[in-house]
C-alpha cells in the first residue's frame, strides 16, 4: 500500500516530465533535442503569459478589496475573464506612432523588453527536473538577461521623442541600476553558501531535511534578512509601488511607455509583470527552497504545486504592498538604495560567512548571527533617522 | 555550429560598423550593444559561460547604459548636428587599425597551441574553476583590482564633493522658495 502511494506521488510529481518524454521519444533521434527544447520553451511562454493574465485580474480584484470597492466583475464569473477582454481590446486598438518618433527604435523597444523578460525563465526550476536548461552559471545568466531590460526601457523612452517618456526612462534606468546592486549582493550570500551558481544545485541544497524542517535559506538569520532585502530590491527593479516613480501617473503620466498604444502598450505591461514574476521566482529559488516542501511530511505534494503556490503568495505580497504604501520621492528612493540597502546587503554577506564558522549548536549560531544583523540595523536606521530631522508636515495649499 | 558562427560574426561586424557609421549617437550605441550581444553569444557557443554572461552584464548592462545616460544628460537633440560621418583623419585611423590587426594576426598565427587545438576537444572550464583560480592563484591581482576600483570610487566621491559643500547654501534658497 505504502509503495503504491509513493508510486502515485512520484507520478503526480513527474507528470509533465513523463509527458514530455513520451512525446519526444516518438521522434527520430536527430530531432529529439530540438523538439524537447521547443516544448520546454512553449510551456514556459504559455504558463507564464497565462500567469500574467491571471495576475492582472488578481491584482485588480485585490486592490479593489483593499480600497473598499469591487474591482472588475462584469466579464465571466466574478470578472475572471477580464484579461481576455483586455487582450482583445488592445489587439483591436489603433497602433499610434508619434510623427517625431524614431520609428525603428520605437518598434524594437517592446520587442527587446519582452524578449529579455522571457529570457530569465530559462534557468528557473519550476519543479523537480523541470527546468528549461541547467546552466553552470544560471544566476549570472538571469542577471545578464535582466540587464538587457534596461536597454529596452531606454529605447522606448528615447525613441518616443517626448519629454515625459524621456524623464520616465531616465528615472527607470537610474532606479534599476541602483537597485541591481543590492539585488545581486543579496543573492551572492546564497551563492556563497550553496557554493554554486546553478539554480538547480541551489534548490537541491535546500531540499534536504533536518528532522522535519527543510534547509531553506530563509530559515537562517542571514537568509531571512537577505530575502527581505532581495524582495525590496526586486520591487524597485520591477518598478512597482512604492517604487513606481518611472510611471508616476500624477507627474509624468505613464513614464517611458506613454507614447505607446494598443498591443505595444500591452507588451510593456506584460514585460513589467513578467519581470516581477521572474524576480519572485528567483527569490523562491534562492531563499524559499524552490520547488521543495517546507516540512518533510508535506513532501507528497507535487513539486510544481509548491513552486506556483509560493509564486502566487509572493505576488499577493506585491499586491498587498502596492495597496498599502505611498510612492517614495526620488531622493528617498536613492537614499534607501545607497544608504540603507547597500550597507545591509554587504553586512549580510559577512553574516552569511560567519554563519558557517560560528562554533556551537544551532541556537548559538542563530543568536550570534541575528545579533550581528539586528544591532547594525538598529544603529543604521537610527543614524539615518537623526539625519532627517523629522517634523510635523505643514501643507501650504491644503490646510 | 558554423551556421551559428556565421550569423553571429555577421551580426557583430554589422553592429560594429553601424556603430561607426550612424549619425545619431544613440543609434550608434544601440548598434554597439548589438555587437556586444552577438560577441557574448559567440563566447557562449564556445562553452565560455562566465565570459559570455559577464560580457552582457558589463558591456550591455553597464557600459552601454552609461553611454546612453551621458547622452541623455548632456544633449537635448542630437538630430540637428550636421557633422561629417567620415572624419578627415581617416588615413591615420586606417594605419592604426591595420597595425593592430597585423600584431593580432601575427600573435594568433605564431601561437603553437592553435594547431593542436584543432583536433583536441575544447577544454571545459566551469565557473567553479574560475572562482578557485581567482581565490587561490590570482588572489593577489584580484585584491589589487579591488583596491584600484575602491580608489576610483573614492575619486568619484571627491569629484562630487564640491557640489555637496555648496548644498548648504543652495538648500536655504530652495527651502525659502518652497515654503
Amino acid at each position: 500500500m505504502a509503495s503504491m502511494n509513493t508510486g502515485i506521488v512520484e507520478q503526480a510529481d513527474q507528470i509533465f516530465v513523463v509527458l514530455k518524454g513520451a512525446v519526444v521519444s516518438h521522434l527520430p533521434t536527430i530531432l529529439q533535442p530540438l523538439v524537447s527544447a521547443i516544448i520546454s520553451v512553449i510551456a514556459v511562454v504559455a504558463v507564464f503569459a497565462g500567469l500574467f493574465a491571471l495576475t492582472t485580474v488578481f491584482e485588480r480584484k485585490g486592490l479593489g478589496r483593499m480600497q473598499n470597492r469591487l474591482g472588475p466583475n462584469r466579464v465571466g464569473p466574478f470578472g475572471f475573464f477580464q484579461p481576455a477582454a483586455d487582450g482583445i481590446k488592445s489587439l483591436t486598438k489603433e497602433d499610434l506612432v508619434p510623427r517625431a518618433a524614431d520609428k525603428i527604435v520605437h518598434f524594437l523597444a517592446p520587442v527587446v523588453l519582452v524578449a529579455a523578460s522571457f529570457l530569465g525563465y530559462a534557468v528557473l526550476p519550476v519543479g523537480r527536473n523541470m527546468v528549461v536548461t541547467n546552466l553552470d552559471a544560471g544566476v549570472l545568466y538571469f542577471f545578464a538577461a535582466g540587464s538587457m531590460v534596461e536597454l529596452g526601457v531606454f529605447m522606448a523612452g528615447w525613441s518616443s521623442h517626448s519629454k515625459y517618456s524621456l524623464l520616465g526612462a531616465m528615472r527607470a534606468v537610474a532606479q534599476m541600476i541602483s537597485y541591481e546592486v543590492p539585488l545581486v549582493l543579496a543573492s551572492i550570500s546564497v551563492i556563497m553558501t550553496a557554493g554554486s551558481l546553478s539554480t538547480v544545485d541551489i534548490v537541491a541544497k535546500q531540499a534536504q531535511y533536518t528532522g522535519t524542517i527543510a534547509h531553506w535559506y530563509v530559515f537562517t538569520p542571514w537568509g531571512f534578512a537577505g530575502f527581505i532585502l532581495f524582495m525590496i530590491a526586486a520591487t524597485a527593479e520591477s518598478n512597482r509601488c512604492p517604487f513606481d516613480l518611472p510611471e508616476g501617473e500624477s507627474e509624468i503620466i505613464a513614464g517611458y511607455f506613454i507614447e505607446y498604444s494598443g498591443f505595444k502598450f500591452a507588451l510593456f505591461f506584460a514585460g513589467e509583470y513578467l519581470g516581477m514574476l521572474a524576480t519572485s521566482a528567483l527569490a523562491i529559488t534562492l531563499f524559499l527552497g524552490g520547488w521543495s516542501a517546507p516540512f518533510s511530511f508535506l513532501a507528497w505534494v507535487p513539486s510544481w504545486i509548491w513552486f506556483f503556490a509560493k509564486l502566487l503568495t509572493l505576488i499577493f505580497c506585491f499586491i498587498w504592498v502596492r495597496g498599502t504604501l505611498p510612492r517614495l520621492r526620488m531622493d528617498q528612493l536613492m537614499g534607501l538604495a545607497w544608504k540603507f540597502m547597500l550597507p545591509m546587503t554587504i553586512l549580510n554577506l559577512f553574516v552569511a560567512a560567519a554563519w558557517r564558522f560560528v562554533p556551537g549548536g544551532l541556537p548559538v549560531r542563530w543568536f550570534v548571527c541575528a545579533a550581528m544583523l539586528v544591532i547594525p540595523f538598529a544603529l543604521l536606521s537610527r543614524g539615518l533617522r537623526s539625519e532627517k530631522k523629522l517634523q510635523t508636515r505643514t501643507y501650504r495649499f491644503a490646510e | 555550429m558554423t551556421i551559428l558562427f556565421l550569423i553571429l560574426a555577421v551580426l557583430a561586424i554589422v553592429g560594429a560598423s553601424a556603430a561607426m557609421a550612424f549619425r545619431s549617437a544613440v543609434h550608434a550605441i544601440l548598434a554597439l550593444a548589438l555587437a556586444f550581444v552577438s560577441l557574448a553569444i559567440l563566447y557562449l557557443s564556445l562553452d565560455a559561460q562566465f565570459v559570455g554572461f559577464t560580457q552582457i552584464i558589463v558591456y550591455v548592462g553597464a557600459v552601454a547604459i552609461l553611454a546612453v545616460f551621458a547622452i541623455m544628460m548632456t544633449r537635448s537633440d542630437s538630430a540637428h548636428h550636421h557633422t561629417e560621418v567620415f572624419s578627415k583623419s581617416w588615413l591615420t585611423g586606417l594605419v592604426l587599425a591595420g597595425g593592430v590587426f597585423t600584431v593580432l594576426a601575427w600573435a594568433v598565427l605564431g601561437d603553437k597551441t592553435q594547431h593542436a587545438a584543432a583536433d583536441a576537444p575544447a577544454p571545459v572550464t566551469t565557473v567553479t574553476q574560475i572562482g578557485e583560480a581567482l581565490m587561490q592563484r590570482y588572489a593577489f591581482p584580484l585584491e589589487i583590482m579591488g583596491l584600484l576600483l575602491t580608489a576610483a570610487l573614492i575619486g568619484a566621491v571627491v569629484l562630487a564633493m564640491p557640489l555637496l559643500s555648496n548644498k548648504s547654501g543652495a538648500k536655504s534658497v530652495t527651502k525659502g522658495d518652497a515654503r
